[in-house]
C-alpha cells in the first residue's frame, strides 16, 4: 500500500479554476439535489394517477396502467437515459428535436436526464400507491359509496387522505432511491455529485479522498431525507393505524 | 417515422452483440447472483449475531452499501481492488485487475447488503422454537442454521431474492461507466460507430424488456405455487 493521502486536498484550487475541490463536491450535489427533485415531482404525479387508475373499476385505462408500469420496471435505468438523450429528439418532429438537442450545455442533459428519472420512478410510485390503496379494508370505499359520494369524491376524501399516509414510509425510500439514481444521468453529461467526484479524481489523482468526500455527501443526504420524513409521517400519523411493509427490490 | 432507420444493423452485429454483450452480462450475473446470496447470508448471520462485534460491522456494512449509488460503489471498487490486491499478495504496487473481476467483486459485495437484509428478513420469518429444538438435539450454531434455519428462509425468501436479481440483472448495465463491453457496451460501441444510436438502443431496451418480463413471469407463477403449498 503507497498510496499518498493528502486530506487538505479539498481545500486545494481545481485547475478550471472555479474555485476548491469542495466547492466541486458541493455544486454537485445541488446539481443531484436539482435533478432529484424535479424528477420527484414528475414522478408523484404520474405516479398517483396511474396508480389510482389501476384501482379503479375501468378494466381498459387499468390495463393500459399496468403496462406503463411494465414498461418502466422492466428497461434498466441507463437504457432509459440513453432513450430520453439519443433516441426521443429522433423520433421527434424535426423542428422540435432540434430545439431540445440545441439547448445550452447544462440543460441538453439536466432535462431528459430529469424526465427519464421521473418516469422511471412514478412506475414505481405507481405500485407503491396501488399497494396502499388496495391494502385499506374494502368497507371504506363501500361506505363512502353508501353515503352517496361519487367515484372521484370517495378518492378524494375517504381513500386518498388514508393512503398517502400509509405508503410515506415506502415513497421515504423511493426519494431515496431516485436521488441514488440520479447518479445515472453522469453517463449522458449531467455534472452530479457523482461526476463532480470523478472529475475530483482526475484533476487531483487523489482518488480515495474525492470518492470518500461524495460517499459522506450521499450519507448526510440520505440521514437528512430521513429524519425529516419522520418528522413528517408523525406530523400526519393517524393514531391506530401502521403502514404495509411494501417489499420491492431496487436499488 | 422508421424511414430513415436502419434496422439491419442489428441483424449484422449480433454475433457480436450476443457473444461478446451477451455472454458477459449473463455470466457476470450468474456468478454475482451466487456470491451476493452466499456473502449475503453470511452478513445476515453476522447481523442477527449476538457478537457485537460482528453485529455492528454488518450493521455498518449494509447500511453504508444500501445509501450510495451503485456508480459510485464501481468507481471506489475500480480504483480500491487492485489496492487490496497488492495489500493481500504484499505487492510493493497496486494489482492489474481485470475488467471481468473487478465487476464480479464490485456487484457481489454491493449485492451482498441487498440480499443480507432479504434474508435477514427470511430468518426472523422462523419462529425461534426452530432453533432452540435444534439445540435441544444437541445441534451446533453452523448445524442449526445449515439443516434448519436456512433451507426454509430460503424457501420463504425466493420469490423476493428473485425480484431482487431481475433488478441486479438490470443494473449489470451500469458497467458502461467503465467502458466494459457488456450486452449495453456492445449495443452501445455500434451505435457510436455506425452513428445507428435510434436502432441500436430501442434493439437493447426491447431485449432487456423481453428477459425481465419473461422472468418476472415465472416469478409470479412460482409464488403463486409456494403459496399453495404453504
Amino acid at each position: 500500500m503507497n498510496y499518498h493521502w493528502n486530506w487538505k486536498i479539498f481545500w486545494d484550487l481545481t485547475p478550471e479554476g472555479s474555485g476548491t475541490y469542495l466547492h466541486t463536491l458541493l455544486v454537485g450535489l445541488l446539481w443531484t439535489l436539482a435533478t432529484a427533485l424535479a424528477a420527484w415531482v414528475i414522478a408523484l404525479v404520474l405516479g398517483v394517477i396511474v396508480g389510482v387508475i389501476r384501482t379503479t373499476p375501468r378494466k381498459w385505462a387499468g390495463r393500459f396502467c399496468n403496462g406503463y408500469v411494465e414498461l418502466f420496471r422492466n428497461i434498466p435505468l441507463l437504457v432509459q437515459m440513453f432513450l430520453w438523450f439519443f433516441v426521443i429528439p429522433e423520433l421527434l418532429p424535426k423542428h422540435l428535436g432540434d430545439a431540445i438537442k440545441q439547448m445550452p450545455p447544462p440543460w441538453a442533459s439536466y432535462v431528459p436526464a430529469v424526465l427519464c428519472l421521473g418516469f422511471f420512478t412514478s412506475a414505481r410510485v405507481a405500485e407503491q400507491v396501488r399497494a396502499g390503496i388496495q391494502a385499506l379494508p374494502r368497507g371504506q370505499r363501500m361506505a363512502g359509496t353508501a353515503l352517496g359520494l361519487t367515484l372521484p369524491q370517495t378518492y378524494r376524501h375517504v381513500i386518498l387522505p388514508m393512503t398517502f399516509r400509509i405508503i410515506l414510509p415506502p415513497l421515504t425510500s423511493e426519494f431515496l432511491n431516485i436521488i441514488k439514481n440520479s447518479s445515472v444521468a453522469l453517463t449522458i453529461g449531467v455534472v452530479e455529485l457523482t461526476a463532480a467526484a470523478r472529475a475530483m479524481q482526475e484533476f487531483s489523482f487523489q482518488v480515495f479522498e474525492a470518492f470518500t468526500g461524495a460517499t459522506i455527501l450521499y450519507i448526510l443526504t440520505n440521514i437528512l431525507v430521513i429524519y425529516g420524513m419522520r418528522w413528517v409521517e408523525r406530523r400526519v400519523a393517524i393514531p391506530g393505524f401502521i403502514g404495509p411493509a411494501v417489499q420491492a427490490g431496487g436499488h | 417515422m422508421f424511414g430513415q432507420f436502419d434496422f439491419g444493423v442489428i441483424t449484422r452485429n449480433l454475433p457480436y452483440l450476443i457473444k461478446v454483450g451477451m455472454a458477459f452480462t449473463i455470466e457476470l450475473t450468474i456468478l454475482v447472483i451466487v456470491l451476493g446470496i452466499v456473502f449475503g447470508t453470511l452478513l445476515a448471520m453476522m447481523r442477527l449475531s449476538s457478537i457485537k462485534v460482528l453485529s455492528a460491522f454488518a450493521t455498518a456494512y449494509i447500511n453504508l452499501m444500501r445509501s450510495v449509488p451503485l456508480v459510485l460503489v464501481i468507481f471506489w471498487f475500480y480504483f480500491l481492488v487492485p489496492y487490496i490486491g497488492a495489500w493481500i499478495i504484499r505487492s510493493p504496487t497496486p494489482v492489474r485487475v481485470g475488467a471481468f473481476l473487478s465487476s464480479v467483486i464490485t456487484y457481489s459485495m454491493f449485492e451482498a447488503a441487498y440480499y443480507a437484509e432479504i434474508m435477514r428478513a427470511g430468518i426472523q420469518s422462523i419462529p425461534r422454537g426452530q432453533v432452540w429444538a435444534g439445540y435441544a438435539l444437541g445441534l451446533n450454531y453452523w448445524q442449526t442454521m445449515a439443516r434448519i434455519v436456512l433451507p426454509q428462509a430460503f424457501r420463504n425468501m425466493v420469490p423476493i431474492l428473485l425480484t431482487q436479481t431481475i433488478v441486479m440483472f438490470q443494473d449489470t448495465s451500469l458497467v458502461y461507466v467503465l467502458s466494459i463491453t457488456d450486452f449495453l457496451g456492445a449495443a452501445s460501441k455500434i451505435a457510436e460507430r455506425d452513428g445507428r444510436y435510434v436502432e441500436m438502443y430501442i434493439f437493447a431496451a426491447v431485449v432487456y424488456f423481453v428477459i425481465c418480463v419473461v422472468i418476472s413471469f415465472l416469478v409470479r407463477r412460482l409464488q403463486r405455487r409456494i403459496a399453495i403449498i404453504r
